[in-house]
C-alpha cells in the first residue's frame, strides 16, 4: 500500500488526501523549471507517473520480459498471467460483467477507431447517421467523420449552450431512425463538462442505438461503472491517470464484440490460419492484433492499484476542492473569463486573460515554472462554438495543491502585467 | 522576467494591440491562408502586385501577441519592395529567429525586424514569428490552397 493511501484511510469516513505524502510518490514533480519549482497544471494532457508505475515497468523488463500466450518457458508463463491478471484489473476497475470484454488498444483514440472501423464499417450504410456532441474531441469526431464520408452517411451534432452544457432535449431528438450509434463524450476535455451520460445511453437504448463512451478526461477522476452506466462501449486511456503512454481500454458488450469483425488482422487474433481461411480467436483476442505493449499493461496495472489504493472518493473530493478553489480565485482575477461553466464539472478550468492570446499566457506562465496547455485542445468545433482560437487550460490531479492554484493566480497577474 | 521583456518588446506589444495594414486588401490580385494548427493562429495575407513589386500589402485574422505584430511589421517592411527582396528578408528573418547568436549585420539587414530578437529564446514561438511571412511566401508563389506552419 502506498503512504497517500495509508493515511487516505487512517482518516475515515470523510476520504482525505494526504497531498504532500502523494506528491513525494511522483518523482518529476521535484525539479524546477527556469529556477522556479515546476507547477504542473497540464493533466488533462498527461499525468504524472507515481514511483510505483514507473517501478511496476522496469521490475517487467528486468524480471519477466517475454512474449506472450505464445511461450512454454518461465517468463513467458509469468508474462502472461500477468498481463491477464491486469485485464481482470480493468475489469474489476470499470466493473465490467467479464474479463472478455476488456481489449487492451494504445489509447482512446485507437479504441474509438476499433468501433469506427469495425462496428462502424458492418453497420453503417449510405443514408445512416452517426450522432456525436458539439464537445468532443478531435478522437470522437474524425473517426466518425471518416467513416461517414466512406460510406455515405452523415454526421449528426448534439448543440451545447453557452455554459458548455449539452443540451440534452436537442440531442434526444436526434436520435433518429437512421442513427446507427451515438458516440458521446463522458467529461469535455475543453470544457471540462460532465454529461450525463447515463440518461444518454438510456435515450439511445430506447430507440434501439447503441453508445460508445469517450472515457478519457473520466476515468482519473471518477468512479466509472460500464454496468451501470449501460455503455456499450467505453474507451480510455492509461496516461491519463498516472499509467504509462500508448496503452488504453476499450471495453464492448460481449454480444456486440462478438457480432464485429477483426479490425487488425496478425498474430494472437487467430485460432487457425491457412492460404484458404482464417479462423479469428475468441473474446478479447480477436481484437488484439500482433504483440501488445505488454509493459504498458504491466504499468496500467500498476497505475489501477495507485489509483484504488489512494481512493476514487479520496481522489475526487480533492479534486473537486481544487476546481472550486480554482474557479473562485482566477474568476476573480480582473478581465479573466472562465469558458465552460457547466453545472457538473471535473478537472478542467479553460479562461481567457482580457483578450490576450492564451499562447502568450502559456509562454509566460511557463516562465514561472507552471505547465499548462494552451491552444484548441484537439478540439476546434468546441473553439469555434466560443468564436475563440483558444484557451488556457489548467487541469488537476491528485498531487496537485492549493499552492500551485495561488502560483497560477500569481502568474496570470504577470501575464496581465507584461502584456495587459 | 528578463527574457520575458526580451521577447514581448514595447515595438511587439504596441503592433500587436494596434496592428498596421489590418484589412481586407480589395486592389490585391494575390492572396494566401496561413494556419497554425497547433495555436489555432490563423491569418489571410492580400498581396497587390505590380511590375514584380509589392504595391501594396495587408493581412486579416487572429493569432498571439507575436504573431500578430510579426505580421503586421512585416507588412511595413515589405511594402514597395521587389518579390526578390521581399524573399531575401524573410530568408533573414527566419535565420535570425532561429539562432541565439546575432552579428551586427544581420540586425542591421532587418531594421525593425530586430526587435524579434528574443524569440530565438523561445522555440516554442518561433511558427507564431514566422506565420505571416510563410503565408506572405504562398501568396507570391500564387499557392491557392492554405499553407500551414505543421
Amino acid at each position: 500500500m502506498t503512504i497517500a493511501a495509508k493515511s487516505a484511510q487512517a482518516i475515515g469516513s470523510r476520504p482525505e488526501l494526504d497531498v504532500e505524502a502523494v506528491r513525494a510518490e511522483f518523482p518529476i514533480l521535484h525539479q524546477t523549471v527556469h529556477g522556479k519549482p515546476l507547477v504542473y497544471l497540464d493533466n488533462a494532457a498527461t499525468s504524472q507517473k507515481p514511483r510505483f508505475v514507473l517501478d511496476a515497468i522496469s521490475e517487467y523488463y528486468e524480471k519477466e520480459n517475454a512474449n506472450i500466450h505464445r511461450g512454454v518457458h518461465y517468463l513467458s508463463e509469468r508474462a502472461t498471467a500477468d498481463y491477464e491478471k491486469v485485464r481482470e484489473k480493468v475489469q474489476r476497475f470499470l466493473n465490467a460483467a467479464r474479463s472478455s470484454e476488456i481489449i487492451f488498444v494504445r489509447g482512446t483514440t485507437e479504441g474509438i477507431n476499433l468501433v469506427a472501423q469495425s462496428f462502424g464499417r458492418a453497420n453503417v450504410a449510405a443514408g445512416d447517421e452517426v450522432l456525436i456532441t458539439a464537445m468532443e474531441h478531435h478522437s470522437n469526431i474524425v473517426p466518425w467523420q471518416m467513416l461517414c464520408q466512406e460510406k455515405g452517411a452523415k454526421l449528426r451534432v448534439a448543440p451545447i449552450n453557452d455554459r458548455g452544457e449539452l443540451l440534452l432535449d436537442e440531442y434526444e431528438k436526434l436520435l433518429g431512425p437512421r442513427t446507427k450509434i451515438a458516440a458521446i463524450t463522458h467529461v469535455s476535455n475543453a470544457l471540462g463538462s460532465v454529461n450525463p451520460v447515463k440518461r444518454m445511453i438510456e435515450m439511445a437504448h430506447r430507440r434501439n442505438i447503441p453508445a460508445l463512451v469517450d472515457g478519457a478526461q473520466a476515468v482519473p477522476h471518477m468512479t466509472v461503472d460500464v454496468q451501470d452506466l449501460d455503455a456499450d462501449f467505453y474507451a480510455f486511456s492509461g496516461h491519463k491517470m498516472y499509467g504509462p503512454t500508448g496503452i488504453g481500454v476499450l471495453y464492448g458488450k460481449t454480444a456486440l464484440l462478438e457480432a464485429m469483425p477483426p479490425y487488425q488482422g496478425g498474430g494472437d487474433m487467430i485460432s487457425s490460419v491457412t492460404f484458404e481461411k482464417t479462423t479469428y480467436n475468441k473474446l478479447p483476442y480477436k481484437f488484439e492484433a500482433g504483440t501488445p505493449d505488454i509493459a504498458g499493461v504491466i504499468g496500467l496495472g500498476a497505475a489501477l492499484d495507485y489509483v484504488a489504493d489512494v481512493g476514487m472518493d479520496a481522489i475526487a473530493a480533492h479534486e473537486h476542492d481544487l476546481l472550486a478553489y480554482a474557479t473562485e480565485s482566477v474568476s476573480a482575477i480582473p478581465g479573466v473569463r472562465i469558458i465552460g461553466t457547466a453545472a457538473e464539472k471535473a478537472g478542467v478550468l479553460s479562461f481567457m486573460v482580457g483578450d490576450i492570446h492564451p499562447h502568450d499566457v502559456g509562454t509566460i506562465l511557463d516562465q514561472e515554472g507552471i505547465a499548462i496547455r494552451t491552444g484548441h485542445h484537439c478540439s476546434q468545433p468546441v473553439m469555434e462554438r466560443f468564436c475563440i482560437p483558444a484557451t488556457a487550460r489548467a487541469s488537476f490531479a491528485i498531487y496537485n495543491t492549493r499552492e500551485d492554484i495561488d502560483a497560477l493566480v500569481r502568474g496570470i497577474k504577470i501575464v496581465r502585467e507584461v502584456l495587459g | 522576467m528578463a527574457e520575458l521583456r526580451d521577447l514581448y518588446q514595447e515595438v511587439i506589444l504596441e503592433h500587436s494591440k494596434a496592428p498596421r495594414n489590418f484589412k481586407k486588401l480589395d486592389s490585391a490580385n494575390h492572396h494566401a491562408e496561413g494556419f497554425n494548427p497547433l495555436c489555432g493562429d490563423r491569418f489571410t495575407v492580400y498581396l497587390d502586385l505590380e511590375g514584380g513589386k509589392v504595391k501594396d500589402i495587408a493581412f486579416q485574422g487572429s493569432g498571439c501577441a507575436i504573431s500578430k505584430a510579426s505580421a503586421s511589421m512585416m507588412t511595413q517592411s515589405v511594402k514597395g519592395k521587389t518579390i526578390a527582396e521581399a524573399e531575401r528578408l524573410f530568408e533573414h528573418f527566419h535565420k535570425f529567429v532561429t539562432t541565439q547568436e546575432h552579428a551586427d549585420s544581420d540586425t542591421e539587414q532587418l531594421g525593425k525586424l530586430a526587435v524579434f530578437s528574443g524569440v530565438a529564446e523561445f522555440p516554442a514561438r518561433v511558427k507564431c514569428a514566422t506565420l505571416a511571412w510563410h503565408t506572405l511566401q504562398a501568396a507570391l508563389e500564387g499557392k491557392q490552397q492554405s499553407v500551414s506552419t505543421e
